[in-house]
């Protein structure tokens, strides 16, 4: 290693031997940075699932545009529109399909007693073009009374379930007071909202809530006509229909629009923000005090090479030197040691926890600028090497 | 270039320097005025506190030349910048009372630290030429040695040769035998005195050792801050 520091930075890596010189300290540096990491990717991994959650019921339709109640602030909550809006809509130029979407929750009692929830969603089997293309495919099964296609990445649903559904079989159960038949399985996942999810057609849906009108769905959703902008229809639909108690966005827009709420309103998303600004914080101290530390510890060393005439670039690269070995050295640790508290959070919680590559390339990059950052304070002690004091 | 090399390597004119400011102001240094001789070896001699190390660290250009002048290989240090007096320190070698050696690199790369100081060289010729002068100075058996694993003679040794290995035009010694036994400290001052008559090199020494004051071109004393004695042996 210091060979290969060597060739790279054409004079001897005082940093790195300075760093491994004192063996204990080192480990503990790492240990720092690598507790710091971690901190980092554990926030960003919950709030990465909080995100991903949020969006993945979007994963099961198949529209351009969304009409949603006005005081909804996600797919998954607020008041009910009319159907005549759906009506409306159908006049407008650009428009092509219609259809409600129903959403409610359905509780659903595990052999052993625990219930678990289920967002669960209504949809027009005669449209199955308004669904992701996997889930459109069961809609034929779906037309039939009291049938759902389950979530097989229910939190706590058992293995001999999905076994039987991904087998081609079936499986009834008892939820609201009726039985249900799930025909099939789809991947989806549990959330911060729900334990997982549920699809069934809008009449089978509205045998479950006995409470709801068909007249009532939760949101409309449309679908435009090839080539033609979904902006302009937007604006058209803006004009033609009463404003006031509607929103009207694509469903892209939706979907950024329930994250924005997500991350920044509620409280969970401010938390693991606060999150990660701890962690960065952490790791910001943590090297900043084991840098200024080595710098006082070497200052009579440093004063003899200032004497031998080393200018200050020399000294600010042994300190930038040692920032970016603590960096890396610790993030390679946090970031194994993540990879298993993901794995272990996914099987607890059913949350979908995933490393990606450009958290991890992110995670990396902020941590080698925090510890330059700490580097760039801890380089202020150097001014008190002088020279003079020597003799 | 002859006129420059036949110019005396420091000179000393009207030297006043003082420490602190208003009225905690104290004067170290009181009008010196001294050349010294190309190649020579001179001790400065005097009592703590009156001036010679001062005197030492204003020529090191280790600090600021505020009243009067000193010349250091033609370049006058009065109010110069930064960048002139870290120039000029490369071509000095410095020999400090503690051997000031870094803990965490081997006698070899104390030493390498030296010659890096002046840019881009050949590595193994680097190496070769740290080996050679901790060969020199009896250390061949402890140059892979961290200093924590040297004798205090050891490591004062490894600092001579890390000032000596870039062949500097000036040595300024603080102090360099002191912990030396009289063997090593002897072989010490015959380099310096050999370097003087090979190279050019002029040494600066200041010491209490009376051990080597014969080996001396010239001797001067301070006292309170002022030249009280100039001898040419």
């Amino acid at each position: 290693m210091s060979r290969l520091l060597t060739l790279l930075f054409g004079r001897l890596p005082i940093g790195w031997l300075q760093l491994t010189h004192s063996r204990g300290r080192f480990v503990a540096a790492i240990a720092g940075v690598a507790f710091a990491n971690l901190l980092v990717f554990m926030q960003l991994g919950i709030m990465g699932a909080l995100n991903s959650s949020t969006v993945a019921p979007y994963g099961l339709l198949n529209a351009d545009i969304i009409l949603s109640s006005e005081d909804g602030n996600t797919l998954t909550d607020g008041g009910h529109i009319p159907r005549a809006r759906m009506f409306q809509a159908l006049g407008v130029a650009g428009i092509v399909e219609a259809t409600p979407l129903f959403i409610g929750n359905l509780p659903f009692t595990l052999e052993d007693g625990s219930s678990v929830s289920l967002l669960s969603f209504g949809m027009d089997v005669a449209k199955p073009y308004f669904a992701a293309p996997a889930i459109a495919a069961t809609f034929d099964q779906l037309s039939l009374e009291s049938t759902a296609l389950l979530d097989e990445g229910t939190r706590g649903m058992p293995a001999s379930i999905i076994d039987v559904l991904t087998a081609g079989g079936k499986f009834s159960f008892e939820t609201g007071g009726n039985t249900l038949t799930a025909i099939g399985a789809m991947t989806v996942g549990g959330g911060f909202l729900a334990d997982g999810m549920m699809v069934m057609s809008d009449q089978t849906f509205l045998r479950e809530f006995p409470n709801r009108a068909s007249g009532a769905p939760n949101h409309i959703l449309i679908r435009t006509g090839d080539g033609v902008s979904i902006n302009a229809v937007l604006a058209r639909l803006k004009a033609t229909l009463p404003q006031g108690n509607l929103r009207i966005q694509s469903m892209e827009g939706s979907a950024a629009s329930d994250l924005a709420y997500m991350s920044t309103q509620r409280p969970t998303g401010i938390i693991f923000g606060f999150g990660v600004f701890m962690g960065i914080l952490v790791g910001l101290v943590i090297v900043y005090q084991v840098l200024s530390t080595d710098v006082a510890d070497h200052l009579r060393e440093y004063a003899t090479f200032k004497a031998m005439g080393y200018g200050q670039p020399f000294f600010l690269g042994i300190v930038f030197e040692e920032a970016i070995i603590l960096a890396v050295f610790g993030f390679i640790p946090g970031f194994f040691v993540s990879l298993g508290l993901y794995a272990g959070l996914v099987s607890f919680t059913g949350l979908p926890v995933e490393m990606t590559v450009g958290r991890a390339i992110i995670v990396f990059l902020g941590t080698l600028a925090a510890s330059s950052l700490s580097g760039a304070i801890a380089t202020r002690r150097l001014a008190n090497a002088d020279p003079a004091d020597l003799f | 270039m002859g006129g420059i090399e036949n110019k005396p390597p420091i000179t000393v004119k009207a030297l006043n320097h003082y420490f602190g400011t208003g009225d905690a102001r104290k004067q170290a240094i009181f009008d010196i005025n001294l050349e010294i001789d190309r190649g020579s070896l001179t001790i400065l001699m005097g009592p703590s506190g009156s001036g010679k190390t001062t005197l030492l660290t204003l020529i090191g250009c280790l600090r600021d030349v505020k009243d009067g002048h000193v010349t250091v290989l033609g370049h006058d240090l009065y109010e110069a910048n930064e960048g002139v007096l870290v120039g000029l320190r490369r071509r000095l070698g410095f020999i400090f009372q503690a051997h000031n050696l870094h803990e965490s690199l081997t006698a070899t790369q104390n030493v390498l630290m030296g010659l890096q100081v002046h840019g881009d060289g050949n590595a193994k010729k680097q190496r070769a030429a740290a080996h050679h002068i901790l060969d020199l100075l009896g250390l061949a058996d402890r140059r892979d040695y961290l200093p924590g694993n040297l004798s205090g003679g050891q490591k004062q040794r490894v600092a001579v040769a890390r000032a000596l290995v870039s062949n500097p035009e000036i040595v300024l010694a603080d102090e360099p035998t002191a912990a030396l036994d009289k063997e090593s400290g002897h072989t010490v001052v015959k380099i310096l005195k050999s370097l003087g008559k090979a190279r050019g090199t002029t040494t600066v020494m200041v010491t209490h050792d009376s051990r080597i004051l014969e080996m001396a071109d010239r001797i001067i004393t301070l006292e309170d801050g002022r030249i009280v004695s100039d001898k040419l042996q």
